[in-house]
């Protein structure tokens, strides 16, 4: 009772940034709910990533079968079912992630509980969770409350939060698996790589990020203009590349590359976080957006709030001039 | 294969102004403009294809005001077979279980193979309707899917993981798959389907006629409580460039520019 868990989320050997960020957070609410951080662990062979997870947890509670290979959803489910009813924590941690969100909400409709998503502040009051998350792709924040129940779920936000810096050593529990069987109704059959294309984005130095703004396909020759003008390689957001405007390399965010170019600019683009986690490393950053709230705006150095279709043309005829 | 396929009727927020109520109770949605969820359109599009290709019926199923009667037979007329919709003012919408229940209560009783889902709604961004829809309905998923293969009694489903990695996991029949963007490229409604859509039936059910009963999916039955909304004060890091107009702008955005070397 009162413990923290922190599902760890790892992948081909590695652990991912939202666990370090789950632990931070974890760390700094555990004395409200009165446990401790519990790193949960399900793998095979993963003894290494135990070892650097307690660093960051009072514990690591860890299930190390050939049955958690690759992760399953269902047996997953299962384990983590399982270890909830042992442990009873307060709190399950689980990434807002390709992995999270394909096991948390089955996980929460299972066990009955209350589950939060895509939480980005959370903090305890008389034992209970308390925590925020957003509408409307950022535009509007939302504190929500719990009913009472011996354990919460929530799914954390990715690259929102600082990671923790690995400072203690704690405990390393290696328990048996409380569910083996193999799932009956869904495989695992393999991971395909990304392809690969002609220009590496994440090498770049100077990038220009189209997004939805740009509205059509017939208008990416004023954009390649601009890219021109400042020898830059053309990326885009998700919309962009659904569109087609763009191949799938050139995607910049979480289900895309994280690019790190003296000069992001970025023309039609709302900044939605998925996006932003993908430019983090970016110098300088540059916006131009009709709309003056938009999220981009908080991750931009220098922005215009005004029509690109005005913009680009003018610019591009001023740096040409030089 | 008998798909059903749920979309949401949400606003396009993307370049609109957000307000509240007094009480930041509620948002004041009365100036958007609502359409398909965007990932919904693409799972439409997938459930219309698996039917071209493999024969059967796609039956489309929201939770929705009447308005969005419009949406729902866009997606008739691009190739849906039959509607449900569920209006029903008791539903705590904030809950994604909720929803998930009602939407299980709307097809469990029926014939289906499939399943799909968005994998997002972009209103609420909870991610979690599909899966936990799986889990009332008790048969498998996959989330985030952008690939989909239907073999024999089974599917082969390609999840998209973070940059770019894809799972392929297989499923056995029947299942729900939540839909990435980007799996397809989304037809427009042809105009002989609009015409044809309008005489698809189109269900209106409430709880009632679902037999759900309320208490399951209100608010007293939700463990989650909205507290409060807020307009979330966003710390604009940027520097605004100011001037008469656009040109003005970007003429001095160039020497900016040109001053710190980045050009
Ligand atoms: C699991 C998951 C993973 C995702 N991964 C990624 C990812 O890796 N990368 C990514 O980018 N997104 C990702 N997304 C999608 C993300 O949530 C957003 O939907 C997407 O980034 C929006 O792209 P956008 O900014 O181009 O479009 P929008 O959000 O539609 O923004 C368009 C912007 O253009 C502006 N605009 C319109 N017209 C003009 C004009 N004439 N002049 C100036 N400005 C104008 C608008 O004000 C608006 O801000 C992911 C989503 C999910 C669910
Ligand atoms: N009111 C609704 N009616 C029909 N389908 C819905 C509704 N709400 C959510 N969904 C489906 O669930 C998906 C994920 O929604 P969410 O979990 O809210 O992000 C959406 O893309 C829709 O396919």
């Amino acid at each position: 009772m009162g413990d923290v868990f922190v599902v760890i989320e790892h992948r081909q050997g590695e652990i991912r940034d939202v666990n370090w960020e789950m632990l931070n957070l974890a760390s700094q609410v555990a004395s409200d709910f009165g446990g401790e951080v519990v790193s949960v662990l399900l793998g095979s062979g993963v003894d290494d990533i135990a070892d650097q997870l307690a660093g960051a947890s009072s514990k690591v509670l860890y299930v190390d079968d050939p049955v958690l290979e690759n992760f399953n959803a269902d047996i997953y489910q299962k384990n983590l079912s399982a270890l909830i009813d042992e442990h009873k924590p307060t709190i399950v941690m689980i990434g807002h992630t390709a992995q999270g969100v394909d096991v948390a909400p089955a996980l929460a409709v299972e066990k009955d509980l209350p589950y939060l998503t895509d939480v980005i502040e959370l903090r305890g009051e008389g034992g209970k969770p308390v925590a925020v998350r957003q509408y409307y792709q950022g535009k509007v924040n939302a504190e929500f409350s719990f009913a009472d129940a011996d354990t919460y779920i929530l799914t954390i936000r990715e690259a929102a939060l600082e990671p923790i810096e690995p400072a203690q050593k704690g405990s390393v529990e290696k328990v048996e698996a409380p569910a083996k069987e193999e799932a009956e109704h869904r495989k695992f059959v393999e991971y395909v790589e990304a392809e690969i294309g002609d220009v590496d984005i994440t090498q770049s130095e100077m990038l220009i990020g189209v997004g939805r703004g740009v509205r059509e396909d017939k208008n990416m020759p004023m954009i390649e203009e601009l890219a021109q003008v400042f020898e830059a390689d053309l990326c885009g957001s998700r919309a962009a590349v659904d569109a087609g405007w763009l191949p799938h390399d050139r995607q910049v965010g979480t289900s895309g590359k994280s690019v790190k170019p003296k000069l992001y600019f970025a023309v039609g683009i709302s900044g939605a976080f998925q996006h932003l986690a993908g430019i983090k490393g970016a110098k300088t950053v540059v916006a131009v957006n009709k709309d003056p709230n938009a999220p981009i705006f908080a991750e931009a150095d220098y922005g215009i709030v005004d029509d690109l279709f005005k913009v680009v043309p003018k610019l591009v005829e001023e740096l040409k001039e030089e | 294969m008998k798909t059903f396929v749920c979309i949401k009727y949400v606003p396009d927020t993307s370049e609109a102004d957000v307000n509240l109520n007094e009480d930041g109770t509620g948002v004041d949605t009365s100036r958007f403009s609502f359409d398909i969820n965007e990932a919904d359109n693409y799972a439409v599009e997938e459930a219309v294809r698996i039917k071209e290709n493999h024969g059967g019926s796609v039956t489309v199923n929201s939770i929705g005001p009447q308005d969005s009667e419009v949406t729902i037979r866009m997606a008739l007329a691009k190739g849906g077979d039959n509607a449900i919709r569920v209006e029903d003012s008791r539903i705590y919408e904030y809950d994604p279980l909720s929803i998930a229940k009602v939407l299980a209560a709307s097809i469990k009783d029926q014939e289906y193979d499939l399943v799909m889902t968005g994998c997002v709604a972009n209103d609420d961004g909870n991610m979690s309707v599909g899966v936990a829809l799986a889990e009332e309905l008790g048969v498998p998923h996959a989330a985030m899917v952008k690939q989909v293969e239907v073999q024999d009694g089974k599917v082969k489903a390609h999840r998209e993981l973070e940059g770019g990695l894809m799972e392929v996991v297989e499923l056995s029949l029947p299942c729900v798959l939540t839909i990435q963007t980007g799996i397809n490229e989304p037809r427009y409604a042809p105009i002989k389907g609009i015409r044809q859509a309008k005489k698809k039936e189109l269900k209106v059910m409430s709880l009632d006629d679902l037999g759900l009963p309320a208490d399951q999916v209100d608010e007293s039955a939700s463990k989650i409580k909205l507290n409060q909304l807020y307009i979330p004060q966003v710390e604009a890091k940027a520097e605004f460039i100011e001037g008469e107009d656009a040109e003005e702008k970007a003429t001095k955005l160039a020497e900016v520019l040109k001053k710190g070397g980045l050009v």
